[in-house]
């Protein structure tokens, strides 16, 4: 089996004496959307947290195709391929849509261009904001001020953003929470275009409907262990998953 | 134009130059009240440059902003570590530092001041403050400013996007810097006497004052509030004694009124015809 896109081993994060994350172990296969459950305060949002560098890890090692990240600055490791959303939507506040698609695309130029005005020194840099607009169906909104949108569309312009870094894998921390039916439909519609492009895809989700109607593969986490994995049939079926979360949940 | 009101106008030209260095560090969401020091950093250098070793004036402002530069990115490295109000605290104390150096600093007159600098035009001064701003309003369209206006709104995500923050806040800090020099370096050839007292906290009072009032979110904020801090007191020179107490209370007032300064993004399309962006 060729390497996996993203590799955990033994990942753990303590917080004075709480296990947020003990012993993680996980794979995210190329070109596959994995899933992320558990019921609140599983360690969810700290397995992320923790991959993309916010947090660093106690003990273990991610691996990003082969290449150990672990210790690594948050920055670096988004340009080496991992960008992500949040739970809590965070944009910003002073930005139109347009130029959140172009804040977050890596660098190819030099730096000096990076001081001259991006009309004239980096045309490629708007052609990619373009193109991503188009394809999240923000083109309309270009010029509004992103925090002033509607709470689904700010989770658009969020993984809009995210995309432009032009990442291997894509991190989504619940990116349904709070929306309504056809708002997550067109979520799901999204994702799986996006994973046809190639892009690889770990995401978090409490909505079980939606998990299992979208996920190639689950792993389920109750207070800071992984319990169950599986594809969705199998995680459904299984009696440990059904007694941390689903029994309880519904 | 008499040679009071030309000298009024370099000094909102030198003020302008002040501003606009407090405007880049608040870019990154980082408030200086130490500005003045920089300030005083490249008034005592390029006075020195040009009066003991005889450079062009123009190249000792060009050293004297490239050394403040540095010196400012020193200072922003355990700055990075303070945020907010702790920041600012910081900085009144770097200042306090620089001016008590010079103050003992008897190679240069210490306490009883610098002399001997050639006098300069008001032209030449606005040429600096003019052509700085328009490069500081180029910059205000580059991806550099993105990543300064992202490391405001939200640092921690900004890093999380992939941005390098520290870099960003310390090469604000060390530009910052670098135009106060060239402040400092108008304002000693300007008034071809400088001292101590002249950098003080009241100055760098007065630029992040110039920012606040004239809008703190665009770089034409700083030039409106530049030339209202020099210029509005003089024309409210009819009303006597009460002149100051009248300034103090329209700048309380607009601040109330408009939090973001006078001039703001939706105000310059207003005023350039442009279209609103909702």
């Amino acid at each position: 089996m060729s390497t996996p896109l993203l590799q955990l081993t033994g990942v753990t994060k303590t917080f004075g004496g709480i296990h947020a994350l003990s012993g993680m172990v996980c794979e995210v296969p190329e070109g596959k959307i994995v899933g992320v459950i558990g019921p609140n305060g599983a360690g969810k949002t700290t397995l992320f947290n923790t991959i993309t560098g916010a947090y660093r890890a106690d003990a273990g090692e991610v691996k990003l195709k082969g290449v150990d990240v672990t210790q690594w600055p948050s920055y670096r490791i988004v340009r080496e391929g991992i960008a992500r959303t949040f739970q809590n939507i965070r944009l910003f506040g002073s930005m139109t849509v347009w130029e959140h698609l172009l804040v977050a695309q890596p660098h190819s130029e030099s730096a000096w261009r990076r001081l001259l005005p991006i009309a004239w020194a980096n045309p490629a840099a708007q052609e990619r904001a373009e193109e991503v607009m188009a394809f999240f169906g923000l083109t309309e909104l270009r010029d509004r001020p992103a925090k002033s949108l509607p709470y689904g569309i700010q989770r658009k312009v969020e993984m809009a953003r995210a995309v432009t870094a032009r990442p291997k894998l894509l991190l989504l921390d619940e990116p349904v929470a709070g929306m309504n039916h056809d708002e997550a439909e067109e979520i799901r519609s999204l994702m799986i275009r996006l994973r046809d492009t190639g892009l690889t895809i770990l995401l978090i989700e409490h909505d079980m409907n939606f998990v299992m109607r979208l996920c190639d593969y689950l792993y389920v986490l109750d207070f800071g262990v992984l319990i169950a994995e599986g594809k969705p049939e199998e995680v459904r079926a299984n009696p440990v998953v059904l007694d941390a979360y689903l029994g309880k949940d519904d | 134009m008499s040679t009071y009101y030309a000298s009024l106008l370099a000094e909102s030209g030198i003020l302008l130059l002040g501003a606009l260095s407090v405007y880049i560090i608040l870019a990154t969401g980082q408030l200086s009240l130490g500005n003045g020091a920089f300030m005083g950093i490249g008034a005592y250098l390029s006075s020195y440059l040009t009066v003991a070793l005889n450079v062009p004036l123009t190249l000792a402002l060009v050293i004297s902003a490239i050394a403040a530069g540095i010196i400012g990115a020193i200072v922003a490295f355990p700055a990075l570590r303070l945020k907010g109000i702790y920041l600012a605290m910081a900085t009144v104390g770097f200042g306090e530092m620089v001016r008590s150096f010079f103050l003992n600093f008897d190679t240069m007159g210490g306490s009883g001041g610098y002399r001997g600098m050639q006098h300069i035009s008001v032209g030449y001064v606005w040429l600096w403050a003019g052509g700085i701003l328009i490069a500081v309003m180029l910059l205000e369209r580059s991806r550099v400013w993105l990543e300064m206006q992202a490391v405001h709104d939200d640092e921690t995500a900004a890093g999380l996007i992939g941005l390098n923050t520290v870099v960003t806040k310390i090469s604000a800090f060390a530009a910052g810097a670098a135009v106060a020099a060239i402040s400092g370096g108008l304002f000693a050839h300007h008034n071809v006497y400088i001292e101590p007292a002249n950098f003080g906290f009241e100055r760098s009072v007065d630029f992040v004052l110039a920012v606040i009032l004239g809008g703190s979110t665009v770089a034409p904020g700083s030039l409106v509030g530049s030339l209202l801090l020099v210029f509005l007191p003089e024309f409210l020179r009819p009303i006597a004694d009460w002149r100051l107490a009248a300034f103090g209370s329209l700048l309380v007032l607009v601040l109330l009124v408009r939090r973001q300064g006078i001039l703001d993004r939706s105000l310059i399309r207003m005023l350039t015809f442009r279209r609103a962006a909702a």
